[in-house]
């Protein structure tokens, strides 16, 4: 692998034409950009701005729950607030970080000098607003913002649904559509753009990730496209899919939502796998553990990820060999995972470890996202899952994998390349304070959830009984404290854009990769002529 | 490996086309989300306007935008790298539109399989079927449903037919005119793409003609019939819609053709564009067997 630092100046010779050399300066920069590393910056902001609003939403939640009875919010607006927090993390903040860090870091990583279809790039990030600007419009509407829950089932989001239903429908079209053209484009650009050498087996695994998980994009995003027309033709034009006097029936909504809803667990936690399989090795100073196990294993969750779709509605009445094939099938997909956090444990084991921030959250992501993950096999049983379902387990569960899983893994990657990007090193003593506040107030937010669902607390509920207030008091405490704790992160990252100690190339001595090759910032262009890989 | 392999891959320029397109698609939900909100009331909604303001931007945006790849494909600016990544991209996108299809088709599925003969007892639904519907019997095509809409189910002879030969000739014209292309025979061409054109157009006439058959008076085959006149209805007019872009998309091709362009090598917008109608065409014939025969 080449080490030579290529800086920006030697990058524009290399140009066949003149026309694609300087960047525009202003609005128009960002408005018209094809630039990965642009396209790249402007989705991880957008995410965390998306983040921070569906945050606030939750601390909305939190507030009502802190104690029993309605004090702040009516229930119609608490379910509001619930609907939306879920559709905004899920597609707003989640997707489109991972999204982000796969524009900035893939093209790196596999030696090409852009996304393959560049132009296509700008126009699935710009849609994005525009998508979630008309979703959060419909709170300003006279019917209010959607209230069915983010899983919008019929009937509640046909027959009983308030008047925003059709945006709400035209806006999960565009998010799909841009899930799909981002997907298209990691895909084709993973295949197409290698530089000379690079195999497919000698690809980053966190390459891998990304390459899996546009697959699992590209055929499931449509299927959420379908959903929401049959939604939409339900609602407004009487036809009945999703009702029995029809001929239709409201589990079949179910059906086909978790069809691609469950792909979609899977395309929220398989680019962290990638981060953290990027991020252990580099402060372990060893080689990933089983690095082809790794990519079998992530190809396996990712074809499981089709035939386990009905775990989500074992209560909703399914013939009992229903049942049981799902039952199975899910913990089936406990072996890759099991796979997976072996591999992670063995790369760390006997390693020379340190423990900068990337790594301290890469670690708290193994010990919490398999905690998420066992929960999610007690979940997996159907006869338990009798007593669990749609109970505060399940959101224990879910905020496991998703928060400390997902979220964790999207902190420990930027961190990891906020040198590369900005050209400064972070402040240390800042990071370890978000890091820190984070791991404690996460884990009092979202641990005593697990008591409150196996006791019976259901969620989606704006009141409860009075046994759970004491936990429910702790986990709302817990909650603002980790929302508060995001800002810290939001002011290191300015602090880190505007100046600080300047970063080196490769300022992790333990990191591997092309992306570390470049000089830090990384230049406006790289690889326009590929590098060698031996 | 020489350097012959590495020819330079060529990154656009900044274009203002993708953010035209984001504002056209904007424009699109929010008219389409106006517009339906107020179906009952189409007058005191200007959601139909701002629909068709962003229809017509989206026209714009393809034209410029399109304009400017084939300008620059034209001027040799593409490698043969590049040619992949169009392939392998209008590879994947037919796959995520099989995708959205399966969608549809798994709906009539489950309403075949399961929700339709289960409202009728099936199973060990004896007591719903009872409780609930009990005048109800489990048919399909399903021409009275449980709260008791009637209507005619569509034959497969006559029109459907004659369309399921349409489309399947013109599969046949699309290749020939693929064919003639890459042997450069730019007459036979013209004539075997125009008649794939043609058949295309045949095809949504007599789709429009079956329709209006199925709105008349006599079958009263509706939309809102219940689930046979709501998958027959979503399937045939999803895949109408595709049929029509398709042989838009087909059209253009024929005027590029006349306009002298493609060559025996470098033809990828005519290529993409055949892609898409014998994807049209495979839907077709899962639409025939499953909507119209079995």
């Amino acid at each position: 692998m080449t080490t030579d630092v290529i800086n920006d100046q030697s990058e524009h010779d290399s140009h066949d034409g003149g026309h694609h050399d300087h960047k525009m300066t202003g609005l128009k920069r960002w408005l018209y950009t094809t630039n990965h590393k642009d396209i790249g910056s402007m989705y991880l902001w957008f995410s965390f701005i998306m983040f921070l609003t569906g945050g606030a939403m939750a601390l909305v939640i939190r507030a009502e729950l802190f104690q029993p009875g309605l004090q702040i919010v009516e229930p119609d607006f608490f379910n509001q607030m619930t609907t939306v927090h879920g559709l905004i993390m899920v597609f707003g903040a989640i997707m489109p970080a991972f999204t982000g860090l796969a524009n900035w870091m893939l093209p790196m990583m596999v030696g090409a000098p852009d996304m393959a279809l560049p132009r296509l790039n700008n126009w699935s990030f710009w849609i994005l607003p525009f998508a979630f600007a008309i979703l959060l419009s419909s709170f300003f509407m006279e019917s209010g913002a959607p209230n069915f829950g983010w899983t919008f089932y019929a009937p509640l989001s046909t027959t009983y649904s308030n008047g925003s239903t059709a945006f709400f429908v035209f806006a999960v079209h565009i998010m799909g559509i841009s899930s799909i053209m981002g997907a298209i484009n990691i895909v084709v650009t993973i295949m197409n753009m290698r530089a000379p050498g690079m195999t497919y087996m000698k690809m980053p695994l966190f390459v891998w990730t990304f390459f899996i998980t546009a697959y699992l994009l590209i055929a499931v995003m449509p299927v959420l496209a379908g959903t929401v027309t049959m939604v939409l033709t339900d609602t407004y034009f009487g036809t009945s899919f999703f009702d029995a006097a029809g001929g239709g029936d409201p589990v079949m909504f179910q059906h086909i939502f978790w069809f691609f809803g469950h792909p979609e667990v899977y395309i929220m936690i398989l680019p962290a796998f990638g981060i953290v399989s990027t991020t252990i090795p580099a402060f372990s100073r060893k080689k990933l553990f089983g690095y082809s196990s790794m990519v079998y294993a992530t190809a396996s969750i990712a074809f499981l990820s089709f035939i386990v779709w009905a775990h989500h509605m074992f209560t909703t009445g399914m013939p009992l060999f229903g049942e049981l094939f799902f039952m199975y099938c899910t913990m089936l997909i406990a072996v890759p995972t099991g796979v997976k956090v072996f591999n992670w444990a063995a790369t760390m084991w006997r390693g020379s470890i340190s423990f900068e921030t990337p790594m301290l959250f890469s670690i708290a992501f193994v010990i919490l996202f398999t905690i998420g993950g066992f929960s999610g096999l007690m979940l997996a049983m159907t006869p338990v899952d009798f007593q669990y379902h749609d109970t505060y387990f399940v959101v224990a569960h879910f905020h496991y994998v998703l928060v400390t899983g997902a979220l964790f893994s999207i902190f420990a990657g930027a961190y990891y390349w906020l040198p590369k990007w900005t050209g400064y090193m972070y402040n240390d003593t800042l990071s370890k304070w978000h890091f820190w506040c984070s791991l404690v107030s996460v884990n009092l937010l979202f641990f005593p959830m697990h008591f409150l669902g196996l006791a019976g607390m259901p969620r989606r509920i704006p009141d409860y009984a009075l046994q759970f207030a004491d936990f429910n008091k702790w986990v709302s405490i817990g909650g603002f404290a980790f929302g508060l704790s995001q800002l810290i992160f939001l002011v290191l990252v300015i602090k880190c854009i505007k100046g600080g100690e300047k970063a080196p190339a490769k300022p992790w001595d333990g990191a591997e990769g092309l992306e570390w090759t470049v000089a830090s910032p990384a230049p406006y262009h790289t690889f326009t002529t590929p590098p060698k890989i031996d | 490996m020489t350097t012959k392999e590495y020819e330079s891959y060529y990154v656009p320029a900044q274009s203002k086309w993708p953010i035209i397109g984001a504002i056209a698609l904007f424009l699109i939900a929010v008219g389409a989300g106006n517009y339906v909100s107020n179906l009952n009331n189409p007058e005191s909604s200007s959601g139909g306007w701002i629909l068709l303001a962003g229809i017509a931007l989206i026209i714009y945006m393809v034209f410029g935008w399109f304009n400017n790849v084939i300008t620059e494909s034209m001027s040799g600016k593409y490698s043969h790298q590049m040619d992949n990544s169009f392939r392998q991209g209008m590879s994947w996108f037919i796959f995520s539109e099989v995708m959205f299809f399966a969608a549809f088709f798994g709906a009539l599925l489950y309403a075949r399989t399961f929700s339709v003969p289960w409202l009728g007892g099936a199973g060990n639904n004896a007591a719903t079927a009872a409780i609930l519907w009990p005048e109800f019997t489990a048919t399909w095509p399903l021409v009275k449903t449980p709260d008791g809409t009637e209507t005619t189910a569509m034959g497969w002879y006559g029109l459907p037919l004659i369309n399921t030969i349409l489309l399947l000739t013109s599969s046949i014209t699309a290749h020939f005119a693929h064919v003639s292309l890459e042997q450069e025979k730019r007459g036979l061409l013209k004539f075997w793409l125009g008649l794939t054109v043609l058949l295309g157009c045949i095809f949504l006439y007599c789709q429009g003609l079956e329709y209006a058959h199925g709105y008349a008076e006599e079958m009263r085959l509706y939309l809102d019939s219940g689930i046979y006149g709501n998958t027959f209805y979503m399937l045939t007019g999803f895949h109408g819609m595709h049929v029509t872009l398709g042989t838009i998309m087909l059209f253009v091709m024929l005027i590029r053709v006349f306009k002298g362009h493609f060559t025996p090598k470098n033809h990828f917008a005519f290529q993409a564009a055949s892609w898409y109608w014998h994807f049209v065409d495979v839907v077709w014939v899962l639409l025939f067997v499953f909507v119209y025969i079995i």
